[in-house]
């Protein structure tokens, strides 16, 4: 139970903060219907609502291909992910083996050396390989993820040794159990760690900038800025047109699944 | 992928011929190797040895390809930290971190305590904070870049209404490097929301409920049960936003190209750009060092001292 | 001590359905009073709008003598024991003792004092500087409890506080708590869906089902005068048995066994009634008894503990129960003579539910007292 006045005042705090989060957001979608007369005038409302913007974005830029392009590579990622981490959490639950523990730290090792700290020779690897402007380039380094594994075998642990015991008197395999028993298991998890995969893949910015540099791969966030360079002085409310475009996706994604994700996510950050 | 690691039988014809010993012993290791194989093969070629590459490179003067060509010892090391350039993103750098991390750290916790009560259509209101995680670097920066523009952006516009000064948000070098840095407090707090609104709903309600029976006020219960019982989330979410703060790369990219008079120079923007641009791939690689030299010290004072303060139940 | 009253309570959340409809009851100063019924029947809820953690949609709450419906919590001036303890992980057993009088600003020195008064009552004494991730599951218990009888309130709640511990430890603890509430004279409300522990702790006792109440009463009223077929078969392990019966030509017939012959007017005017038998009323029919009041039935499980024999049997569409004392060798599939007399069985009404007569039999403990 609470007090009126408490309830109020935590509506009108609610409130205030809903506002200033999502302004920014709102505004864009509210430029991207506007003509540049408007937007130069400062205006907050569209007088009309015409897709006259979304057009010419798609216009001026191969956006669905590069949508399509981010697609390919965000699933990808997502699925390698999932089948990388799951497999490596599987054996560090699963399977007792000598220095367990020891490989468990490597990995999460792994967690500290930033990304940004070995692109230069990731870059040269990728070169060496022929995977620039290739999907090779922009998806087999994200394969193996540490967070992944980590998220995946905090659930694994918790379920029940029994049922380890029960497959293999039942006369089921290693591999038979593992996607059987604990994929199935730990849908959830999967599910969870899979939105994160496409969401943060679907975002990435700096590595599809290196690895790209013509339209063959070329993912929608490059594009993106490549948009906003060429009609920074022209039309706002393309660029802002081309904003709605790149972000919908994610955020459907994430109105459909922010309390799944949420309570994966945490289970991960805190034992 | 498929059937790469082989299902196991009880009695291989391996174990016939060699019935006992080591190799029936490490049978579980050679096993888990299997599974973990794909991780290691990836760990190795992505992350450790270009790790060490780049500390080796970190030697070296390269052509503009990368490959070494002189091995000149410390030289690089010498030459940034003699350099006004990289000083300057170090500068920048920290001062981001200081900014971004504890204001979007505790912006994230005021709108999860607010997100965390129970009201009706909370569902919304939580919708809405979250809904930033779903915003990409580039969007969001080109979003900013707009809201910051010096004419028509909505920042001076209403600082216009009120008749204020108009703000250089992005051409003035000590406005800079604030603009850049809000921007990142905006990106960043959905993922920081989600995390501690999680953190705050795995406290048990009974103990809310106990506190009230026995009389204790909001800031109280807030004072000496959420916030205790928080801190593991906190410390987690403390210690990602650290590191991803090291890491900015976008916002500086789409925002400001690391200008004006290089006041936003992030140190993985100055990394890209000795490397990507200059063609400098010895000392972008010794910056790399140093970032991660960075990143390391911070986790582990964010290890050792922070560590202590925090309740595990 | 106080008095808790209840007049007309009721719960619904957003719309017509209510969780909890009409309750009215005055639980007396120092009273130990149960609230009973199986899950989902309102007994948490009627004890959480006690407590001021749910809203009152409506009727009235008196504390003492005064309207609490609108009051916080905190101002209630009760302490509460939750089923999963609520301590404090993060707080040491004595911080957690003291977290109320800390909140209430009482002195330090005091606060030690009565914490270690408590402790002591509760053999907690050299736990107090532990975390109760330390301790057992019987020990947490002790330190809800503490913290729930350090405050000195004078109306104590329990919602199911002994269900987390293991059967033996429940028992002791039963009878701990029973003692702590005498000794101290608080105003106890205690909420359990066993029924045992309803019996062996309560004053009185209120039965609930689906938001309504049942009956309240004295465990042995409630147990030898249930008021309905429902708490006729919630209190007494194993359960009385209930049956559809009808009557004619002053019997009572009962499909499966011979008819019973009525040998009061209570049933008069009456067609189609419930009927219901506890198991211990069912006796063994010897060779003495007519013909026409033995009933020959088959046995299809047989459970002997010790010093009392439960045995099932069919009759009719449906499975009885009867419980002997002593141990009867009994096998599955034996046939057995069985005699239910007038005298020991239960009849309700079949359209209101409501008791018409109840057994004589238990009247024989009257019987026992006079000869000691």
């Amino acid at each position: 139970m609470m007090t009126r006045g408490k309830k109020w005042t935590f509506y009108i705090l609610l409130m205030i903060s809903a506002v200033v989060m999502f302004f920014p957001t709102f505004y864009a979608f509210m430029v991207s219907f506007m003509s540049s007369e408007e937007v130069m005038a400062g205006k907050l409302f569209p007088s009309e609502l015409t897709l006259r913007n979304y057009q010419d974005a798609f216009d001026k830029l191969p956006l669905l291909h590069y949508l399509m392009n981010s697609f390919i590579v965000s699933i990808s990622v997502t699925i390698g992910q999932l089948i990388v981490s799951s497999l490596a959490a599987y054996a560090f639950v699963f399977i007792q083996f000598k220095g367990r523990n020891a490989l468990f730290f490597l990995f999460i090792s792994t967690m500290m050396i930033p990304w940004e700290a070995t692109m230069i020779p990731n870059f040269m690897t990728i070169q060496q390989f022929g995977w620039i402007n290739r999907y090779f380039g922009l998806t087999i380094p994200f394969f193996a993820m540490a967070f992944g594994t980590f998220l995946l075998r905090q659930h694994f642990k918790t379920i029940p040794k029994e049922l380890q015991e029960a497959s293999q008197i039942a006369g089921l395999s290693r591999f038979q159990f593992f996607y059987k028993v604990v994929l199935p298991v730990s849908k959830t998890s999967l599910v969870t760690l899979g939105a994160y995969g496409f969401l943060t893949t679907w975002n990435m910015y700096l590595w599809p900038l290196l690895v790209t540099n013509n339209e063959s791969v070329r993912t929608v966030q490059i594009g993106l800025k490549q948009l906003q360079a060429e009609e920074i002085a022209t039309d706002w409310g393309v660029v802002m047109a081309g904003v709605i475009v790149v972000v919908i996706p994610t955020l459907v994604l994430l109105f459909a699944g922010q309390k799944q994700l949420q309570k994966g996510l945490t289970q991960g950050a805190i034992k | 992928m498929n059937g790469q690691p082989v299902p196991q039988k009880t009695t291989t014809p391996m174990a016939n011929v060699n019935p006992s010993g080591f190799w029936k012993r490490s049978k579980n290791f050679r096993v888990a190797m299997l599974y973990l194989f794909p991780s290691f093969l990836l760990f190795s070629v992505f992350v450790f040895y270009p790790m060490m590459k780049t500390v080796y490179l970190s030697f070296f003067l390269t052509d503009y390809e990368g490959f070494p060509s002189l091995f000149v010892g410390l030289e690089n090391y010498a030459y940034i930290f003699q350099s006004e350039s990289f000083r300057k993103s170090i500068i920048a750098t920290f001062i981001f971190v200081l900014i971004t991390v504890p204001f979007g750290v505790l912006l994230a916790l005021f709108l999860a305590l607010l997100a965390n009560e129970k009201l009706k259509g909370i569902g919304f209101f939580r919708t809405i904070f979250a809904s930033n995680m779903g915003m990409s670097v580039a969007a969001s920066s080109v979003i900013w870049l707009f809201l910051f523009h010096p004419s028509i952006g909505a920042f001076n516009q209403f600082l216009a209404t009120f008749h204020l000064p108009q703000v250089e948000w992005l051409l003035d070098p000590s406005w800079a490097i604030i603009s850049v840095s809000i921007t990142t407090i905006w990106m960043n707090t959905g993922f920081a929301f989600l995390i501690i609104l999680g953190g705050l709903q795995n406290i048990d309600e009974y103990l809310y409920e106990n506190a009230n029976i026995e009389g204790a006020g909001y800031w109280y219960q807030l004072k000496r049960i959420t916030l205790p019982m928080l801190s593991p989330t906190m410390f987690f979410i403390i210690t990602v936003s650290l590191i991803n703060a090291f890491q900015t790369f976008g916002q500086v990219d789409i925002l400001t190209q690391g200008g004006p008079a290089e006041s936003t120079n992030l140190i993985v923007y100055s990394i890209y750009r000795e490397a990507f641009i200059n063609y400098q791939f010895g000392p972008a690689s010794a910056q790399s060092v140093v970032l991660f030299l960075c990143i390391l010290v911070v986790t582990i004072l964010q290890f050792k001292f922070g560590e202590k303060k925090v309740h595990y139940q | 001590m106080k008095k808790v009253e209840l007049r007309n309570v009721c719960k619904s959340y957003d719309g017509p359905p209510q969780v909890v409809t009409n309750v009215n009851v005055t639980i007396n100063p120092g009273e130990f009073f149960i609230l009973v019924g199986p899950s989902g029947c309102g007994k948490s809820t009627i004890l959480r709008m006690i407590a001021g953690l749910e809203s009152i949609t409506g009727g009235q709450l008196l504390i003492g003598d005064q309207v609490a419906n609108s009051l916080m919590p905190s101002e209630r001036n009760l302490s509460m024991v939750f089923q999963n303890y609520a301590l404090y992980p993060h707080l040491t057993v004595k911080d957690n003792i003291v977290f109320g009088l800390h909140v209430k600003k009482v002195p330090k020195e005091e606060r030690k004092r009565r914490c270690e008064e408590v402790a002591a009552m509760l053999g907690l004494s050299d736990y107090l500087n532990r975390k109760p991730r330390h301790l057992s599951g019987g020990q947490r218990q002790r330190v809800a409890l503490a913290r729930a009888i350090v405050n000195e309130s004078p109306v104590c709640l329990m919602d199911e506080p002994l269900s987390n511990l293991d059967a033996k430890l429940r028992a002791h603890m039963r009878a701990e708590i029973r003692q702590i509430q005498r000794k101290l004279g608080i105003t106890m409300i205690y909420v359990t869906h066993d029924q045992m522990e309803a019996m062996t702790m309560g004053d009185r006792i209120m039965v609930l089902n689906k938001g309504e109440v049942q009956q309240v009463g004295h465990p042995l009223d409630i147990y030898n005068h249930p008021a309905n077929p429902f708490v006729a078969t919630f209190i007494g392990s194993p359960p009385m048995n209930v049956v559809d019966a009808t009557v004619a030509h002053n019997q009572i017939h009962i499909e499966g066994i011979k008819p019973i012959d009525i040998m009061d007017s209570q049933l008069a005017n009456k067609e189609i009634i419930q009927v219901g038998i506890r198991p211990e009323h069912i006796s063994f029919a010897s060779k003495e008894i007519e013909d026409k009041r033995r009933n020959i039935v088959e046995v299809v499980n047989v459970e002997v503990l010790g010093n009392e024999t439960v045995i099932a049997f069919k009759l009719g569409a449906g499975e009885w129960m009867a419980k002997w004392s002593g141990q009867w060798r009994v096998q599955i599939g034996d046939r057995i003579p069985l005699e239910i007399s007038y005298d020991a069985i239960s009849v309700f009404d079949k359209e209101s539910n409501e008791l018409i007569k109840s057994p004589k039999v238990s009247d024989l403990h009257v019987f026992e007292h006079e000869v000691i």
